[in-house]
């Protein structure tokens, strides 16, 4: 036990009302207001976690975002959340938290066995030794896995919601502690739309822990309820509080995620608010006021619990009246150590300061210091029990003396600030090194649209922050047309001794010899690891984050990237500048995958669409394939029916009887104009200059590659009027495609497009019997073969519908495909259901489909092609008009010497030996039975199907020189199996094509 | 995410609402057979992809379904403006000249 609640004036808790929370099972009391961090402290607990790499205990280090160690797993069940930082997680009643390392316990970690062996463990450890052999992958990545495991992702569906919301301001400020006030303040009352996020509970940053602060002759908290107040009376200013902006994008879009209700139990919870809600936010003006975070310093064992940041120390006392410690060595480099001092030492506990500067005195006699001293090494097993000073020398990292021990219970470091640059960087930017301040900065005069206020700057002083924040305020007032003339507040600079900048102190040993001195917490990254990886070679920082993953991990670095820097930079001899900082990428803290979704999940992510007749699908007990977005009929499958004995049956009622199917998820495009027939003629292969009024013809699409991209069956209505059909996949994208070529190339073509595939329901009405069950419906059209052929279309009225009648057909029968308005399609279903009962006629869906348009070798783009196939390839030469005059899309590069080579891969049939054996589609195809270097791929099924109507299997497949190899035998290979083939035509059925001409 | 304008509809439109179509003003040979394979195969595959400034075309497929020209650096995602095909051209054949003079 170390830590202790202390009565404190300034802290921000509810100290009247006591709540409960438990962690790792243990029932423990804290207040409104605390963290779990805070709370755990409180009640003297330390140890939070296990180390990434050696199984180390670790105890919290930090007091907010930048805290490495303390990930908790948060709540149970479908509402746990892994991976949330105790500094982080606001506490309420019923809290319920666990840790999130160690195995098997927190207590007894396997893995701290295994770390006695450290120095077994370097730098690219996992990749130097788990490489082979290869076959124990498995058994090395279930092992590793569980050393290494951080939080547990909820294995049921989050109940929770989440949604987002658009802004759009004149002026964003990222950050609402003293600066970004003040940036808030002085943009709202210049009457610009303001908009302040700002990511804890309450506004005020760094002023929260320093309740000493003066400005405009008001301490810190009253300072922060003015602005407060006066901000709220602005109505065109917003203030978002629990608001994390974790990146910074193009044109000033930044997102921030605000955490509505994780502060709220769960019970307690309002169902109409989300739980999280992400921002996108689009300024004029971005004010950066993202402050700086405390960097600790680099010593031996400064991982054990009980060793912190002096702000988190400071921040934990002031801020949760709770005092870390009861004797406290407070090791910095400039006087932050000292401000944290005076107030650790008035709430009770005995402060000896290590201050590396040689001259350093106290302040006054309520603590020690000890100038010109470092730490050499924190001594305890498991916890800090003692620390071991070093004198050192008065300007180089070096010992100059033997060191004296001192006990203790907490050790705080300070090696001075971190500016927070990372949303500055989002776009690529890196920030500069300082030497002034020792830290990399962004500059304070910002970029266009982007204004950095305050500690991001390298402004640490509070009233040379105030200072800037307000001239960098001006520069943007005027930018914005406003004259306001702007004045800092007033502040009172205190006296401060200069710095001595310092990152790995030295303990008098080489790098490695003394005790393991960690720069990288999360991921167990030592000093002497970066030295190792120099040595091996690893020049570049990118390369040195990589090889020893310093600053990768939920905490991404915040406390030791630049510890690791600049080590980097001392090892490689080079200037900091020149070494630089790896890149900054969102998100700046983790955002939840619930955030970035919102409200687009499930079937508002991707929208599902149906066709007008789907209630009767449903109802006939249709089984639903996906095609696109459409939800499609599979096949309508009697009681004690599987998918193959339905499709046996539907094949056989469309070749012997009457069939149905809804074809109205096909993409159609009207297209109209004087010039649409010549429009024709370049988009598609085909010549359409003949086809008249009242005829179809099928379509090939080329891209200008001279391959296929979609196929269909255009119908001429008038002379300035086509309607065209497209793979119902395809319907968008060719849609674009005909509207980029009209626009961009061709836009003296009178000629308009428009997307009418909602507009029309189709249903095919197919089989020998399918003119009977026609003229039961339609009185109005002449159904005799001789005067409506195949091909034709027809207007018309079926079942007192006005209706637009196809004999097309994609089954080699008879058919007629029956257009109406869409919100008809289901009343005429029924309809032909109806009329042809008598026929027995039997709906049938996606599968049949294929299996008959495979009996007649009709290819299915995006199936039986793949962007690779000319019409050639597809022995379809037929459907190419050569003789048009414009050159139409492709042509040209038909000619192409790789395009009219030959034994390019051709579409071919393949029949079985076995007429029961069905290939696997995808199935590989060679000359040989055997597999061998020298065996070539030649090419690969593309459709496989058991064809009742045959009674026996068929397959279409891709073959180099396809056209060539008919009556060869060839071999597919899949699944281990080789299945001997005979090359033969694509048409299984009805070789001639007189069926669908009855 | 960018902000497009869009110079038919006249309106700023969030990115979602158009569709990239890759490279603007890649000319058609007027006579394709006329033209040989090496020619035809750069027309057909071979694209600028300049870092830095580009001429691109962008489709605003969820409102008026026109193509427009856009100039954004590839490198910055600066946007210099958008313009209809027609009068961005002038502009873009201004840039070319003066790409080849230097």
């Amino acid at each position: 036990m170390s830590g202790t609640r202390v009565p404190q004036t300034s802290a921000r808790i509810d100290t009247t009302r006591t709540v409960k929370f438990t962690f790792d099972g243990r029932a423990f009391t804290g207040h409104p207001g605390d963290t779990l961090a805070s709370a755990l402290l409180a009640h003297g607990v330390r140890r939070m976690a296990r180390s990434f790499k050696y199984g180390r205990p670790r105890g919290i280090i930090g007091a907010g975002a930048e805290e490495p160690n303390s990930l908790v797993q948060m709540g149970v069940g479908a509402l746990t959340t892994p991976n949330v930082k105790a500094t982080q997680a606001e506490m309420y009643d019923g809290l319920s938290a666990r840790s999130t390392s160690g195995w098997p316990s927190l207590d007894f970690d396997l893995k701290s066995v295994l770390g006695q062996g450290a120095r077994f463990m370097p730098a690219g450890f996992y990749s130097k030794t788990f490489k082979w052999p290869q076959k124990l992958w498995p058994l090395y990545e279930t092992v590793i896995r569980k050393f290494a495991g951080f939080g547990d992702a909820p294995t049921e569906p989050d109940p929770e919601k989440y949604d987002h919301l658009h802004h759009h301001v004149d002026v964003l400020v990222v950050g609402g502690g003293a600066c970004g006030l003040l940036a808030a303040l002085q943009a709202g009352r210049a009457g610009l739309k303001t908009l302040l996020v700002d990511e804890q509970n309450e506004l005020g940053g760094w002023l929260l822990s320093d309740p000493a602060a003066q400005i405009d002759g008001r301490n810190s908290d009253a300072y922060i309820r003015s602005v407060q107040a006066t901000l709220a009376d602005m109505p065109h200013v917003t203030v978002l509080s629990r608001t994390t902006a974790f990146g910074m994008y193009e044109q000033n879009l930044v997102q921030a995620v605000e955490l509505v209700q994780d502060h709220i139990a769960p019970a307690q919870r309002q169902a109409h608010l989300p739980r999280h809600r992400m921002h996108k936010i689009r300024a004029h003006h971005v004010v950066l006021a993202t402050g700086a975070i405390e960097r600790p310093l680099v010593f031996g064992n400064n991982d054990l619990p009980g060793v912190m940041t002096v702000s988190a120390g400071q921040t934990f006392l002031v801020r949760y009246g709770v005092r870390v410690g009861q004797r406290i060595v407070i090791c910095g480099t400039s006087d932050l150590a000292h401000d944290c001092a005076e107030v650790l030492a008035n709430a009770g506990a005995t402060v000896t300061v290590a201050d590396v500067r040689h001259g350093a005195v106290a302040r006054n006699s309520s603590y020690t210091v000890m100038a010109g001293h470092g730490i050499a090494e924190v001594t305890g097993g498991g916890e800090v029990k003692g620390v071991r000073l070093v004198p050192l020398h008065a300007t180089r990292d070096e010992v100059a003396g033997t060191g004296t021990h001192i006990a203790c219970d907490v050790v705080l470091s300070s090696g001075g600030l971190s500016p927070t640059v990372h949303l500055f960087c989002h776009d690529g930017s890196r920030p500069t090194w300082d030497e002034a301040v020792a830290a990399f900065v962004v500059p304070r005069t910002g970029r266009k649209g982007v204004a950095c206020v305050g500690a991001v700057t390298g402004a640490f002083e509070l009233s040379d922050a105030l200072a800037q924040t307000t001239h960098a305020m001006q520069q943007l007032l005027v930018t914005c047309g406003k004259h306001e003339s702007l004045q800092a507040p007033a502040c009172i600079q205190p006296q401060r001794m200069a710095a001595r900048p310092m990152f790995r102190l030295p303990d008098g040993k080489q790098e490695g010899a003394g005790a393991k001195a960690f720069v990288d917490y999360q991921n167990d990254v030592s000093a002497a690891d970066i030295e190792l990886a120099v040595r091996e070679n690893y020049h570049s920082i990118e390369h040195v984050k990589r090889y020893t993953a310093l600053g990768f991990g939920t905490d991404q670095g915040k406390l030791s990237n630049v510890n690791g820097f600049v080590i980097t930079a001392r090892a490689l001899k080079r200037p900091v500048n020149e070494v630089g900082t790896t890149t900054y990428r969102p998100a700046y803290t983790p955002v939840s995958l619930g955030a970035l979704a919102g409200t687009m999940t499930e079937e508002l992510f991707d929208p599902n669409r149906y066709s007008a007749i789907h209630a009767s699908h449903v109802a006939r007990g249709a089984a639903l394939e996906p095609v696109g977005q459409w939800q499609r009929p599979w096949y309508f499958a009697k009681p004690g029916e599987d998918l193959h004995a339905a499709v046996n049956r539907e094949c056989l009622a469309a070749r012997n009887g009457v069939a149905v199917m809804d074809a109205s998820t096909l993409g159609k495009i009207q297209i109209d104009g004087p010039d649409a027939r010549e429009f024709l003629n370049r988009i598609y292969a085909n010549a359409w200059t003949q086809l008249a009024v009242g005829k179809c013809r099928y379509g090939l699409m080329l891209d200008e590659n001279g391959m296929v991209m979609d196929d269909g069956v255009t119908a001429c209505i008038h002379p300035t009027q086509f309607y065209m059909t497209t793979t119902t996949g395809g319907a968008a994208r060719v849609l674009n495609w005909l509207e980029r070529w009209h626009q961009t190339e061709w836009p003296e073509l009178k000629v308009w497009m428009t997307s009418v595939t909602d507009h029309w329901s189709t249903v095919a009405l197919v089989g020998p019997k399918a003119r009977a069950v026609l003229a039961k419906l339609c009185p109005d059209i002449d159904l005799s073969p001789e005067n409506f052929k195949f091909m034709d279309w027809r207007a018309g009225t079926v079942h007192g519908l006005p209706t637009r009648v196809f004999r097309i057909s994609f089954s080699g029968e008879v058919s007629y495909e029956l257009n109406v308005e869409s919100g008809y399609g289901h009343a005429l279903w029924e309809a032909v259901m109806a009329a042809g009962a008598e026929f027995n006629i039997t709906p049938y869906g996606t599968e049949t489909m294929h299996v008959l348009r495979a009996e007649k070798g009709f290819i299915i783009v995006g199936q039986d092609t793949d962007g690779s196939m000319s019409p050639m390839d597809l022995d379809m030469a037929w459907a190419v008009g050569m003789k048009k005059p414009f050159s139409f899309l492709g042509k040209r590069s038909l000619a192409r010497s790789d395009t009219a080579r030959v034994g390019r891969k051709q579409l071919v049939g393949l029949l079985t030996d076995d007429p029961a054996a069905v290939l696997a589609e995808g199935a590989q195809i060679m000359e040989s039975a055997t597999v061998g270097a020298s065996n070539k791929m030649l090419g690969h099924v593309t459709s496989s199907y058991h064809s009742a109507f045959l009674g026996r299997s068929i397959a279409m497949a891709v073959v180099a020189g396809g056209l060539q190899r008919k009556e060869q035998t060839l071999y597919v290979h899949a699944h281990g199996k080789v299945t001997p083939v005979k090359v033969g035509g694509s048409v299984f059925v009805d070789v001639k094509g007189d069926r669908q001409n009855v | 995410m960018f902000l497009l304008h869009c110079p038919h509809c006249g309106e700023l439109r969030d990115e979602e609402e158009f569709s990239n179509a890759g490279e603007a003003y890649i000319p058609r040979p007027a006579q394709p057979e006329a033209v040989d394979d090496a020619t035809w195969g750069d027309y057909v595959f071979m694209r600028r992809n300049t870092k830095g400034w580009f001429w691109e075309q962008w489709q605003h497929t969820a409102a008026c379904r026109k193509v427009f020209a856009v100039k954004r650096n590839t490198a910055t995602y600066e946007i210099a403006g958008s313009w209809t095909l027609a009068e961005g051209k002038a502009l873009f054949l201004a840039d070319i000249a003066k790409e080849q003079a230097a």
